[in-house]
């Protein structure tokens, strides 16, 4: 049996409706929402700021830091239990990694740039949600960046390549992969690239042309949130 | 062939392309790369001849020589204060900045103490961004009263206005003593219910400041709120208190 049709009824190469919002956490120096279907991340910025503990700073150039969480009840399964875990602190790694060749924090000696993002609601493709709302959080907060970060998940479910994977694909029962990407916009460099599950070099080939071109839209629905935090009043239209 | 691909004050986000083409120049907060010209940060485009650049509308405060700013003590050592700059940075005031009298290290105390705030100037600022602070010119001085609001930084120039004309109006419509410092804390001073007025003036002003038209919008906010309080009286009283 081959998967042609998707589970929840899109096109191959179709994303989930997606909606980002930024500015959405007032007491944050900057803060964003992005949905993709079932999964929501909230991030929020802290910074630039003191960096404690002291041992971590570095005298050259502020530090990025990323914190990632799951919310107790967000998954469809088990209660996850809420506060640093083995998973939580590699995505938190990955997201850093994804993030940081973009972010200039040469003005910022011995400071670090604090991003938190959590997810209330999430149906699989969290670190890539994570890792877009962060990067338009990171902008609203003003601090400098080359370039903007989008991510997506692309995959292989049953021997046809798919975009952005939900959770029932994830888990279908039959051969499964699922590569989480993530690219800057202009230089099209890939700064995030895992895999789980089992892909052929063909299929992974063919994947990564497709999360180069779902990417786009994941950017013009980012640029469309920055571009809306700064509202004209009515009849100001230029 | 050169190409601009924004106009001016258009909102841009970081990494959009600019223009393309050697024409024009990379001005603040852009880069070159090969052939075109990148936004470095979110903010307003704006062109001027073949310059192009970019006026941030979020930001931190980048501590700069020269700069005005409010600051909180600290911390107290053996010869002078460690100031809150609100940014990742703290400040030195040394005593000998902080007066032109001689003050023994005993009465230092009589001078700032920890969670005083004060109007000071920056004198220096390392590569490192250590800072120092100066509290000896005209101008500069502890804060006594009032309340202080934090804003972002980069709204700075917008509370101010073109030659003062924001800030001269809203001390004018109140009657309140403001003082603006470039790291974005706003001290005001005035009756209580004018200082509230003017808390909130300062944070629609950080809301809209994107928007043209800002001054005659404030006018308008402040005319309709200031009408039913009878504040005619008050700023005669703050002025005869100082």
């Amino acid at each position: 049996m081959v998967y042609t049709k998707r589970l929840d009824g899109r096109k191959i190469d179709e994303l989930r409706p997606m909606e980002a919002k930024a500015g959405v956490i007032p007491n944050a120096d900057g803060s964003a929402m992005f949905k993709a279907g079932k999964t929501t991340a909230y991030a929020a910025v802290y910074g630039p700021r003191e960096m404690y503990p002291r041992f971590l700073q570095n005298p050259k150039i502020g530090v990025l830091r990323c914190h990632y969480g799951m919310m107790p009840f967000s998954g469809s399964g088990e209660r996850i239990r809420p506060g640093s875990s083995r998973r939580a602190q590699e995505i938190a790694m990955v997201m850093t990694k994804a993030l940081a060749p973009v972010v200039d924090l040469s003005a910022f000696p011995n400071a670090v740039v604090d991003v938190y993002v959590d997810l209330p609601q999430t149906d699989a493709g969290t670190r890539c949600a994570a890792i877009s709302a962060a990067a338009i959080a990171l902008a609203d907060a003003g601090i400098p960046m080359k370039d903007m970060i989008s991510s997506v998940a692309v995959g292989q479910v049953d021997g046809t390549v798919v975009a952005d994977l939900c959770y029932d694909e994830e888990a279908y029962d039959a051969i499964v992969s699922d590569v989480p990407v993530a690219m800057t916009h202009n230089s099209r460099e890939i700064t995030l690239l895992q895999m789980d599950g089992e892909i052929s070099k063909d299929d992974l080939i063919k994947a990564l042309k497709l999360a180069d071109s779902v990417l786009d839209k994941v950017y013009a629905e980012q640029k469309r949130a920055l571009k809306e935090r700064f509202p004209m009043d009515k009849g100001e239209e230029k | 062939m050169s190409n601009i691909l924004v106009k001016d004050k258009d909102i841009v986000i970081p990494g959009e392309t600019l223009a393309e083409g050697m024409d024009y120049l990379p001005g603040d907060n852009t880069y070159r790369e090969g052939e075109k010209i990148f936004a470095k940060l979110l903010g307003l485009a704006g062109i001027s001849g073949r310059v192009i650049r970019i006026t941030p509308l979020a930001g931190p405060y980048i501590p700069k020589v020269g700069d005005k700013i409010i600051g909180e003590v600290i911390g107290m050592t053996m010869n002078g204060f460690r100031f809150n700059t609100a940014t990742a940075y703290s400040a030195m005031l040394n005593v000998k900045d902080a007066s032109s009298r001689f003050i023994r290290n005993e009465e230092m105390n009589s001078l700032l103490s920890i969670g005083d705030s004060a109007v000071v100037k920056i004198t220096k600022v390392t590569s490192q961004n250590l800072i120092d602070l100066t509290m000896k010119e005209p101008g500069l001085h502890k804060v006594t009263g009032g309340r202080i609001v934090k804003i972002n930084s980069q709204k700075v120039p917008r509370i101010i206005g073109k030659q003062g004309s924001m800030i001269n109006l809203i001390k004018q419509k109140t009657g309140c003593n403001i003082t603006v410092g470039q790291n974005g804390y706003v001290w005001i001073k005035g009756t209580p219910d004018m200082e509230l007025l003017v808390s909130k003036a300062v944070k629609l002003i950080e809301e809209k400041s994107h928007q043209d038209g800002l001054t005659e919008k404030m006018d308008a906010f402040l005319s309709s709120q200031v009408k039913d309080a009878p504040v005619q009286e008050a700023p005669a009283n703050v002025e005869g208190e100082q």
